[in-house]
């Protein structure tokens, strides 16, 4: 850990619906995963998934932050993204299954994701492939003159691409409406970030003129005060911003990797002290902004949400071969 | 009619499209003031201003990247890429992302980007500024590729790519760039997927990409006065591949030869010879690839010579089948 953790705060000026909805966000990402995780030993998901447990309050954080018409860019880690962005447990788990009413068609899997409604723009696979993509997309937005803006998301192992740079120096040369997200999760894989790369993330924005921001990954209300803030600036013309939150993943880079030949137990328990939905639990029943119940009732819904998604998933036939064709070629 | 340049037919095709639609618009290094690094998009700037001609950073990952968004957002961008070498700088935006969106995302997203690029080989720019591979992207399902040989041609496609709903690789040749021929008047495009006769002929077919077409008629012209009767087909467009035309003139004249400036191996003769092959075995009496050697691009020139496929080598390879 690097020194860079902040107590939640609850603003006043963050309504009670608003950080219940947080809340919700947050179990539906992480039902969802601790599900995949399941679904994945019974062989029902094939491939590869990559779990977003523990990075919950980023993309809470995040998209909670933007309007109807923003716009993400996501990645291989990218069904907390989804989820937070307003697509249905139903298409995600379609998807993972190789079902059409998956959100691609069940061409995509796991790593990709598109929901044009809800305003979920593509996510890739390559590390750092998303991110020169999300300028176009800024761009497009720019020329249209539209209050809106996008973001992009992105692991720490990107920041070390070729295309992070090409892509942060043309968005800002340009005053682009993006905002940079990096979920800095500690580790490309295996190597931690103090073995890879060479100064703190947000710090890299400056090299940009652009400015850099840290969030505190584990903290909901931190990460969405951020990218507030990051959001108004691109809306108002003024650019991109890259937001380094600070998080960490507890289980592995996939699912197929236990995540601990190259991690301790007792870090990975240091990090999940710091649990972002139980830290807003807390903190909402401490201050009496929610009571047990009320929290108990999201819980549940969660939960049954997730159950009808998986059913209604699993019971759907897979899709017919003509599929392989038809979308080559638009 | 009129007679023009393949680089001011370029230009005109762009000019004309940005003027029919207003979602069309050009990026690249040095493609505004400058004009481009070949002047294809020359006075462009200041017909329709900096928003929609666009100088980017010599970053050709972010060039298609911007391409590629923009148009999943409904626009139609051209972006430039100096030289066909510098598209392995952006391999992964333009192989792994461009070609793959639609099919990816079940038919959700379209990215009709058009990204124009040249290749130099010819003009003495060495190994790293000369590559001609349109294979490449043959092999990768997704993009179409088209590579004109004349004015008129590279016209009309251009304006096809532009106007689709699919990734376009528009290669042009710079050693055609001075070379005039008569373009249509008016507004015209060429479909993708259909080849060009160039010459009729009955003895030999030869297939020939880009700067060969014209290599190719000229052997033709020398073997027509030794009564050697040469057909040049020109496919134009590489995805797709007008493969009926190409099988319809070797069943006629039972020889095919293949002509291009890439180095042979996995170059687009192997898969013109593979295909016909495949579908056209009993009627082969003859076939050759006409190729550069697999060997990077030479300097000096004469080195540069002996390395360049052309009328001579195309001539030779018909005699031989002929003999």
């Amino acid at each position: 850990m690097r020194g860079f953790t902040r107590s939640i705060k609850l603003n006043d000026s963050i309504s009670k619906t608003v950080l219940l909805s947080l809340y919700e966000t947050m179990l539906r990402q992480r039902a969802l995963e601790e599900r995949v995780a399941e679904l994945y030993k019974e062989g029902l998901i094939p491939g590869l998934a990559h779990p977003y447990i523990g990075q919950e309050a980023v993309a809470a954080g995040v998209c909670a932050a933007l309007e109807k018409g923003d716009l993400i860019v996501s990645n291989h880690r990218g069904h907390g993204h989804s989820i937070a962005k307003g697509v249905s447990e139903q298409a995600i788990f379609s998807e993972l299954m190789g079902k059409d009413t998956g959100m691609c068609l069940g061409l995509g899997g796991s790593m990709h994701s598109t929901d044009l409604q809800a305003g979920v723009v593509f996510s890739t696979a390559i590390v750092g492939g998303g991110i020169p993509l999300s300028v176009g997309v800024a761009l497009a937005l720019k020329m249209d003159k539209k209050a809106n803006c996008v973001v992009c998301f992105f692991g720490d192992g990107a920041t070390n691409t070729g295309a992070f740079h090409e892509a942060l120096n043309l968005a800002a040369v340009w005053k682009l409406p993006v905002v940079f997200v990096c979920e800095n999760n500690q580790y490309a894989v295996s190597v931690p970030v103090s073995k890879s790369t060479s100064a703190r993330i947000f710090q890299r924005a400056q090299a940009y003129g652009i400015p850099g921001r840290f969030a505190d990954g584990m903290n909901v209300l931190d990460v969405y005060a951020a990218a507030t803030e990051a959001v108004s600036r691109a809306k108002k013309g003024e650019g991109p911003t890259l937001i380094e939150c600070e998080t960490y993943r507890y289980r592995g880079h996939g699912i197929y990797d236990s995540g601990l030949d190259y991690r301790t137990q007792e870090e990975i328990n240091e990090w999940m002290s710091r649990d972002p939905i139980r830290a807003l639990q807390q903190k909402l029943t401490t201050d009496k902004t929610a009571t047990t119940e009320e929290l108990e009732a999201i819980h549940s819904n969660v939960k049954s949400r997730v159950d009808e998604a998986v059913r209604f998933a699993r019971d759907r036939p897979y899709p017919s071969e003509d599929l392989l064709t038809r979308f080559v070629w638009a | 009619m009129k007679t023009l340049s393949y680089a001011q037919a370029i230009h005109d095709a762009l000019v004309e499209e940005m003027r029919r639609d207003e979602k069309v618009f050009v990026l690249g290094e040095d493609v505004a003031r400058f004009g481009g690094a070949f002047k294809i998009t020359k006075g462009l700037l200041d017909e329709f201003g900096a928003e929609r001609v666009m100088d980017t950073p010599l970053s050709e990952n972010a060039i298609i990247g911007a391409a590629m968004g923009a148009a999943l957002m409904g626009y139609r961008p051209v972006a430039e890429i100096m030289y066909m070498d510098f598209l392995h700088e952006c391999s992964d935006q333009l192989i792994n992302h461009l070609p793959k969106m639609h099919f990816m995302t079940g038919g959700k997203l379209t990215a009709p980007a058009v990204i124009r690029t040249q290749y130099s080989l010819g003009r003495n720019t060495g190994a790293q500024h000369s590559q001609f591979f349109p294979s490449l992207y043959m092999n990768t399902p997704g993009i179409m590729v088209a590579a004109p040989s004349t004015p008129a041609d590279a016209k009309g496609l251009l304006k096809t790519a532009i106007r689709g709903s699919n990734p376009v690789l528009f290669v042009e040749c710079a050693a055609l760039y001075g070379s005039k021929g008569e373009v249509p008047d008016g507004d015209y495009t060429i479909p993708f997927g259909r080849a060009d006769m160039k010459r009729p002929g009955t003895d030999v077919t030869v297939v020939a990409v880009s700067r060969m077409v014209g290599e190719a008629l000229s052997a033709a012209d020398a073997l027509a006065s030794e009564g050697i009767s040469v057909e040049v087909l020109d496919p134009r467009t590489l995805v797709p591949l007008d493969t009926d035309t190409i099988l319809s003139s070797v069943k006629k004249t039972s020889r095919l030869i293949t002509a291009e400036d890439s180095c042979g191996t996995c170059g687009v003769g192997a898969e013109i010879v593979a295909r016909v092959s495949e579908r056209a075995m009993d009627y082969l009496e003859g076939i050759e690839r006409v190729a550069c050697p697999d060997v990077p691009a030479p300097f000096s020139p004469p080195l540069q010579k002996a390395y360049m496929p052309g009328r001579d080598t195309i001539a030779k390879a018909v005699k031989k089948m002929m003999s």
